[in-house]
């Protein structure tokens, strides 16, 4: 018992002012601080972004007409039936396959990755993984991806390499492959492939690395105290758990793939992916409605993704 | 016979840390053996050597016979309840208790009866379908259990299992894991830190101190008789004496040990006890702990329920029988 206490009231007075009205108002009625703090972001989200979105997705029902060029106001599905045509569809199979490479790409060059950091990196050789992971983020995506246009160019340090290993044979070969080669790695499907998964790598690892990070290490003892060999362990109970990371990460690379159109217009062939079909048609063609119908197509895809990746369980563990 | 466990000169060190110092150990086959000594004394590092978690830097471990060195524990018929449980959170309770089947390659129908039949001898029967996450502590423990025996393992290695359950449930885990312990005839080794539990439940129970084993014995032996002052102090609450104290009434000049039980306590002032002061008191129930000082040494003594009880501040008389007075070979 101090003797301080004794004078002391047991209600203290508010602060006082509007502030003190305010502090106190907030504390009574917390809902009324989430609407304040919600209704900035949600404005934004909701209609500027949201909004255009949709104005966007509005005029993939429109058309366009062929002689003057104008756009018939008129509600079709005349464009979507566009995208059927051979050469668009073309465009459609070739991007998907190909983000579904980049994905199963990085995936397997991210788990080891991922798998390190999470399990055995401490102190600041986790820092080192961070920093490996983020710093190529902190340069312009422009400039590494010309950077590797150099790598792969015929006298890039690939080729090089590959000539002193005396090696050159392998790389031939594979680029005389149909479909994936080319006259150089810089373009060939197969340079478009390592670029795409290169620049994609850091947001499948990340994931991919927060969801093993959770993975509690006794799980696995246990796994082999049952008699799992480390195969049995990865498969029954690593890769199960570690599966909402993979997805999350594969979300990224798949969509950011599905997207992107400056990737393979420095690096790879001339046959187009989505992303540059849209900018060739809202652009140099002024086909907007085509455009958006384009754009359409990786929401739907990605959409069939999602609901294929919950049926198979894959968010059951989160 | 060959015992179920053996540790020949093992050592287990981190670095500088001597987790276990070149400890030996054997432990009997239906033996329930409890590892006892306070957090960092290497008993759950000893655990591990046996589930081949971790290998040991010098020495050798058999079990039953047969070499355990750089077998990795999935080859091993051994198997572990966690100190958190560790039950897989993607799989529903039955296919957690099948996993250890499963990877042997079990056919589903007959893991999944083996399961169930496990769940019922740890009285869960019908809880096959629920997530780890929707049981109770006590659930899950049990669920861990069963897990572990389904597998019919020929020693079974429990790490602090009952440390997260409140006190009634962990008397009747205590009790039903000796009853199936004799009912199944598996070597059980047993880590806690709970003196209480290693003595109620253990044939025999090992001290644990700084990776070194002090004292191996009977709950009652260890109990009685304390090799050294660490035991005495911790396993159950005796009296530390100095040697100065035991020169007095046995003549040798040795640290010993008095359990509180031992002393009794009276208010007249003559006779030939020792005189000292009440300094609290602390009541028990069945008994009431009385913490007194006699020449600046600080005592417990129990006095049962129904006898009469100083006050604080009151001077008293203690006595003791003189063969009460146990005397220790190990002065650490």
């Amino acid at each position: 018992m101090s003797t301080a206490s004794i004078g002391a009231p047991a209600i203290l007075p508010s602060s006082g002012g509007v502030r003190g009205a305010l502090s106190d108002l907030f504390w009574r009625r917390p809902g009324l601080l989430l609407v304040l703090m919600l209704l900035p972001p949600v404005l934004w989200l909701g209609i500027i972004y949201l909004g255009s979105l949709f104005a966007l997705l509005l005029q993939s029902f429109f058309s366009i007409d062929e002689f003057s060029g104008l756009i018939n106001r008129e509600f079709t599905l005349k464009t979507y039936g566009e995208l059927l045509n051979p050469s668009n569809l073309d465009i459609i199979v070739r991007t998907v396959v190909m983000a579904a490479l980049v994905t199963i790409g990085a995936a397997l060059v991210a788990f080891p990755i991922a798998y390190y950091a999470a399990r055995y990196a401490q102190g600041k050789w986790k820092a080192l993984f961070y920093l490996g992971i983020m710093l190529p983020l902190w340069s312009s995506y422009l400039v590494k991806v010309y950077a590797w246009k150099l790598i792969l160019a015929k006298e890039g340090i690939l080729g090089w390499l590959f000539a002193k290993l005396h090696l050159t044979f392998i790389l031939d070969a594979w680029l005389s492959l149909p479909i994936v080669g080319g006259n150089s790695l810089s373009v060939s499907a197969t340079g478009t492939f390592i670029v795409f998964v290169y620049v994609w790598l850091p947001f499948m690892v990340l994931p991919l690395q927060a969801a093993l990070e959770r993975v509690p290490g006794n799980l696995i003892e246990a796994s082999a105290d049952l008699g799992a060999t480390p195969r049995q362990t990865f498969r029954s109970v690593l890769f199960p758990l570690a599966l909402p990371g993979l997805v999350a990460g594969s979300i990224f690379t798949f969509s950011l793939t599905l997207g992107d159109y400056i990737i393979p217009q420095i690096i790879g062939t001339s046959r187009l992916f989505i992303g540059q079909a849209v900018y060739a048609q809202q652009g140099t063609a002024g086909n907007i409605p085509l455009a958006a119908a384009f754009t359409v197509v990786p929401i739907v895809v990605m959409g069939f993704y999602l609901w294929g990746a919950k049926r198979l369980g894959a968010f059951d563990a989160l | 016979m060959t015992p179920a466990v053996s540790f020949q000169k093992v050592s287990r060190h981190f670095g500088s840390v001597r987790a276990v110092d070149a400890v030996d150990l054997e432990i009997a086959p239906s033996e329930f053996f409890a590892m006892l000594g306070p957090s960092g004394s290497g008993k759950t590092t000893c655990l591990r050597l046996i589930a081949g978690f971790e290998q040991p830097t010098a020495g050798h471990i058999e079990i039953f016979g047969e070499s355990a060195d750089g077998v990795p524990p999935y080859r091993r018929n051994v198997n572990t309840v966690f100190q958190d449980y560790a039950l897989f959170p993607h799989l529903n309770v039955l296919d957690n208790v099948a996993y250890g089947l499963m990877v042997k390659g079990a056919g589903k129908a007959e893991r999944l009866a083996a399961a169930e039949e496990a769940l019922k001898l740890v009285q869960l029967p019908g809880y096959g379908g629920r997530r780890p996450g929707q049981l109770s502590g006590g659930q899950r423990q049990r669920v861990a259990l069963a897990r572990a025996l389904v597998n019919r393992p020929k020693v079974l290695l429990l790490d602090e299992p009952l440390g997260a359950l409140d006190l009634k449930l962990r008397e009747n885990m205590q009790e039903e894991l000796k009853t199936l312990q004799k009912a199944l005839g598996i070597t059980f080794v047993f880590v806690t830190h709970d003196q209480g539990e290693a003595l109620s439940m253990a044939d025999r129970v090992a001290v644990f101190n700084e990776g070194r084993i002090v004292q191996v014995g009977t709950p009652n032996d260890i109990y009685q008789h304390p090799r050294s002052r660490f035991v005495a102090d911790f396993v159950g609450s005796s009296n530390v004496v100095p040697p100065d104290f035991v020169q007095r009434y046995c003549g040798q000049r040795r640290w010993g040990s008095l359990r509180p039980e031992a002393i009794r306590i009276a208010r007249e002032t003559s006779g030939d006890g020792v005189t000292a002061r009440v300094v609290s008191t602390a009541y028990h129930g069945s008994s009431t702990r009385v913490a007194v000082e006699a020449d600046g040494l600080r005592l417990n003594v129990t006095v049962p329920a129904g006898a009469p009880l100083p006050g604080e501040g009151e001077t008293v008389v203690l006595t003791f029988n003189r063969d009460q007075l146990h005397l220790m070979e190990d002065g650490a």
